[in-house]
């Protein structure tokens, strides 16, 4: 099997989806899509940077926010001019939270990222704006018009579906291009070792704060698309539950490769779906199937690739066969 | 803001921040011991409330709601150590953080099939129902008093326990160096279950003396956890006078951050968080390095 025949099976069968399948499966598609790049933009800062986030649902969150208000009424907005605002927001928003946070490690970066992210959480269900606890509307989808004319209309589950593919695609082609570069290098080698990265005169807090902004960034493309795709924003699409499920969506994916958290958004998302339709306690199924997951498979679904296709190099299970847990079951 | 007003209020702060030092010790206890992340500490703290409702309710005696309800804690925090937590010993962060929201999600099933969704109220014991009055038209209520001088006393217990006794001298040598420990013939399986499910029951008490003054809701862990967390690193982690230091001083700024500014009095204690990151990143009782 080669490198480039999964993906572009893949591409050519997401663009094939729609005609062959009733339109709430396009609008599931487009919503597992959209986690899928809210899971690879986390995965940036968690994965690639070694910094692992709890608060990059206030991210999503927060750019939703910004289409809900910035919307005028009940006509829609301009996308050209609520995306980048939506997007501008998250990255301010990371670059904050980002700069405080980064002066700490382990754990207590994952502490103090939970809890700036519950404020941003709290800013919004506490006081007033945009409905405080019970949300607001975006009622509107955004589009595109140049003079009255109208370009593209994201009412249209079909055009919607193919916009946020796109910007799916776009997020695959600049994370890869990214982590390959220098830039990518250069985070990684923060991430594996610190001491050394910083002794060889890698600029290791501006690298990881870049990385961790670009990462909120993307989370703030994914927020805005889920905002006008379900046309409700509420303070819980800020909540910490939310980022910790993306994280699960992550680790499910592969910390090491780009692709995998969108695969591992599709899995989860897919058996909250089946669990949902199935039992009334699906979160007490959900909980153990994680707990499962993580005890059984530390490096993530892939790690059952090579049972499927047989033996290939790839560096995650590598890496995590240094845990003894792992190398008990496994070895 | 007279005198009196101004007692009160520290009154109240003192109080909030004893049971937010209750919840949060048990959590810097796991992580300076067991070098595990506990996310679903909040749930015990929840589920603790929900337990002193229950066997209130069913029994009419608010101390055996107490003393059941950190019973049943110990328990099944001896039990998920053994079964889970155990597993994550020397593991990645992210593995532990993720594993403990999964406990998280069963946690909140299980309340939601043995007591519902719904808020509840517990009565405070009758003998210390009353209020103290003040002045003419203030007055406080003896339980939160009450609720002072037993997390004191608790306190105090689980200092004299870490800094006294044999226990605690475990303990800090395990936080310390833990191969060390080993080698001088300590068998942390057994240190680790005990600190895990104290941890736990503490988290649960905190959640019990709260139910009487506060009302008991599903979502209540969740509000907790994050106090904890700021606590936790406000003070340094691992740290149980760290733990201290940050419970009262986030008891002082929400407090009285609710009385000055209450528009932004949410805000307050992650304004002062990020004041602190700045100043000293690993807490105010923190060490160099974690």
């Amino acid at each position: 099997m080669r490198g480039w025949l999964i993906p572009v099976v893949l591409l050519a069968t997401a663009l094939a989806l729609p005609f062959v399948v009733p339109t709430y499966y396009v609008q599931f598609a487009s919503k597992a899509l959209i986690m899928g790049m809210l899971a690879m933009a986390l995965n940036l800062a968690v994965g690639h940077g070694g910094m692992v986030s709890l608060c990059h649902a206030a991210f999503f969150g927060l750019a939703g926010y910004v289409l809900a208000l910035m919307a005028p009424g009940y006509d829609p907005a301009s996308l050209l001019l609520t995306l980048p605002a939506a997007v501008l927001a998250s990255a301010a928003a990371a670059l904050v939270i980002g700069a405080l946070a980064l002066r700490t490690r382990g754990v207590y970066f994952i502490m103090v990222t939970l809890a700036f992210g519950e404020m941003l959480f709290f800013l919004f269900h506490d006081t007033g704006i945009a409905g405080g606890s019970d949300g607001a509307y975006v009622n509107a989808k955004p589009e595109i018009a140049i003079a009255g004319h109208q370009l593209l209309d994201l009412a249209s589950p079909l055009a919607f579906y193919f916009v946020v593919l796109a910007f799916v695609v776009a997020t695959v082609a600049l994370l890869t291009m990214l982590v390959n570069a220098p830039f990518g290098h250069a985070l990684a080698a923060a991430r594996d070792n610190e001491r050394r990265a910083r002794s060889l005169g890698f600029p290791i807090f501006r690298v990881r704060l870049i990385a961790f902004v670009l990462s909120g960034a993307l989370a703030g493309i994914a927020g805005y698309f889920a905002a006008a795709q379900f046309g409700f924003v509420a303070p819980q699409m800020l909540g910490w539950h939310l980022s910790a499920t993306v994280l699960v969506m992550v680790l499910i994916g592969g910390l090491r490769s780009v692709t995998g958290p969108l695969i591992g958004a599709l899995v989860l998302i897919v058996l909250e779906e089946v669990l949902k339709a199935s039992t009334d306690y699906w979160k007490l199924v959900e909980g153990f199937i994680i707990i499962l997951i993580l005890l059984a498979l530390p490096g993530g679904v892939r790690q059952l690739w090579p049972l499927i296709v047989g033996e290939r190099s790839d560096e995650a299970p590598q890496r995590r066969a240094r845990s003894p847990v792992a190398e008990g079951r496994h070895g | 803001m007279d005198l009196v007003t101004f007692g009160v209020q520290l009154l109240n702060a003192i109080q909030y921040g004893m049971v937010l030092f209750l919840v949060a010790s048990g959590l810097t206890l796991v992580f300076g011991i067991l070098g595990v992340i506990n996310l679903a500490h909040g749930a015990f703290y929840m589920l603790g409330a929900y337990l002193a409702y229950w066997i209130a309710t069913y029994t009419g005696s608010f101390l055996l709601a107490m003393v059941l309800g950190v019973a049943i804690a110990f328990a099944v925090g001896l039990v998920l150590e053994n079964v889970f937590i155990r597993r994550l010993y020397g593991r990645d962060h992210l593995v532990q953080v993720l594993l403990s929201f999964g406990l998280i999600l069963v946690i909140d099933e299980v309340r939601e099939i043995l007591f519902g969704k719904d808020v509840h109220a517990v009565a405070p014991p009758a003998w210390l129902s009353g209020s103290i009055q003040l002045t003419d038209n203030l007055s406080y209520p003896v339980y939160r008093l009450a609720i002072c001088g037993f997390c004191l006393i608790v306190a105090a217990l689980i200092f004299f326990v870490i800094t006294r006794t044999k226990i605690g001298m475990i303990v800090r040598a395990g936080a310390e160096n833990r191969e060390m420990t080993q080698v001088l013939g300590i068998k942390f399986d057994v240190v680790n279950r005990y600190v895990f499910a104290v941890g736990i029951a503490l988290a649960a008490l905190g959640g019990i003396v709260i139910a009487p003054i506060s009302t008991v809701f599903p979502g209540m862990g969740d509000g907790m956890l994050i106090l904890s967390f700021v606590v936790v690193v406000l003070g340094g982690i691992g740290s149980v006078a760290g733990a201290a230091v940050g419970a009262l001083l986030i008891g002082l700024t929400d407090t009285f951050g609710k009385v000055f500014f209450p528009s932004v009095s949410s805000i307050l204690i992650y304004v002062l968080m990020a004041a602190v990151l700045l100043w000293r990143p690993n807490g105010i009782l923190g060490r160099r390095e974690v």
